[in-house]
């Protein structure tokens, strides 16, 4: 199917042109890329907040069951 | 009505791009007068399109907050704008790169589309300064709301000034007198700007339901430390809405 596709599309050209296109988009993905990386290390800060949290309740609820 | 999930959303958002990139490649024919660095045109004006409404929007909910006072609001303006800001990054480079390969220069000083953009963009960037400057987060939040609905309403006016302003360097491609875009064209044109409005809004989303999860978690600490809220001791920098969703 990509094959076909591919078969189907007219060449890119990778003069001048092709390369500020190719630049243009690749800005984009990356800054995608890093915008995203941000979010996951965010997600992974709240995780790991989460984590700490359910250790002290854990650890509370097993003092309260010790005493 | 009930609003997607953020899987389903990214889901579509990937297939709106993948698509309209693809179409952007593959089946839209190349202009005639700038040839093939015309295809930068189907990702710097989305950007700039979804960018611009992203900051209006940003305006709306800050009225919103300012009638209701409620801090959802004020959260989703200030993430409406965060993400515009990010946009507006991606447009001004992506919009150099278009102009050294078209006019050989990285940027047009006396161009009103780039320049009245530039504006906006600076202006937009001093809205972390201003509302950061401010410790008390009902007086930030405050101001804030102030500053989003006049930088929301000076976009549109911008918008309007500068297509009245005559120009003979920027290409007009939607209404002009050779009529336009052809049909092709359009379409791949709506497909990138729906994937693009698409992301604007997930990222949004996924924004909105960070903070709203980071701010849990701190209520979930103060609970369990026993020490009192921020809100009570009135200061506070951090956006933090209570419950959201965006609309």
């Amino acid at each position: 199917m990509a094959a076909a596709l591919l078969a189907q599309a007219p060449a890119l050209p990778l003069d001048d042109a092709g390369g500020y296109v190719a630049a243009a988009y690749i800005v984009f993905v990356l800054l995608l890329i890093v915008y995203v990386g941000i979010m996951a290390a965010k997600l992974a800060r709240i995780s790991r907040e989460l984590d700490e949290l359910a250790e002290i309740a854990e650890s509370r609820e097993r003092e309260r069951a010790g005493s | 009505m009930k609003t997607p999930s953020l899987r389903t959303l990214a889901i579509a958002t990937a297939v709106l791009i993948g698509a309209g990139f693809a179409l952007v490649f593959f089946y839209a024919p190349n202009e005639t007068d700038q040839g093939f660095i015309q295809k930068i045109f189907y990702l710097h004006v989305p950007l700039a399109i979804v960018a611009l409404i992203g900051f209006v929007i940003g305006g709306i909910h800050a009225v919103r907050h300012l009638r209701s006072g409620d801090p959802v609001h004020d959260a989703r303006s200030y993430v409406s704008i965060h993400t515009s800001v990010i946009f507006g990054v991606a447009v001004l480079i992506t919009g150099a790169i278009w102009a050294k390969a078209s006019w050989g220069r990285w940027w047009v000083w006396d161009e009103p589309t780039l320049v009245s953009f530039l504006i906006v963009f600076l202006l937009y960037s001093t809205y972390y300064p201003l509302r950061y400057a401010i410790p008390d987060r009902e007086r930030q939040a405050r101001y804030a709301s102030v500053f989003a609905v006049t930088a929301g309403a000076f976009v549109p006016l911008n918008f309007m000034a500068v297509r009245a302003a005559e120009s003979l360097v920027h290409p007009r491609t939607f209404a002009t007198a050779e009529g336009g875009l052809p049909p092709k064209m359009w379409l791949t044109f709506l497909v990138c700007l729906a994937g693009i409005a698409s992301l604007w809004y997930i990222l949004v989303r996924f924004e909105l339901t960070a903070k709203r999860t980071s701010a849990q978690l701190s209520r979930l600490r103060r609970a369990l430390d026993g020490s009192p809220p921020p809100a009570a001791a009135g200061v506070g920098s951090r956006i933090a809405p209570g419950a959201t969703t965006t609309g």
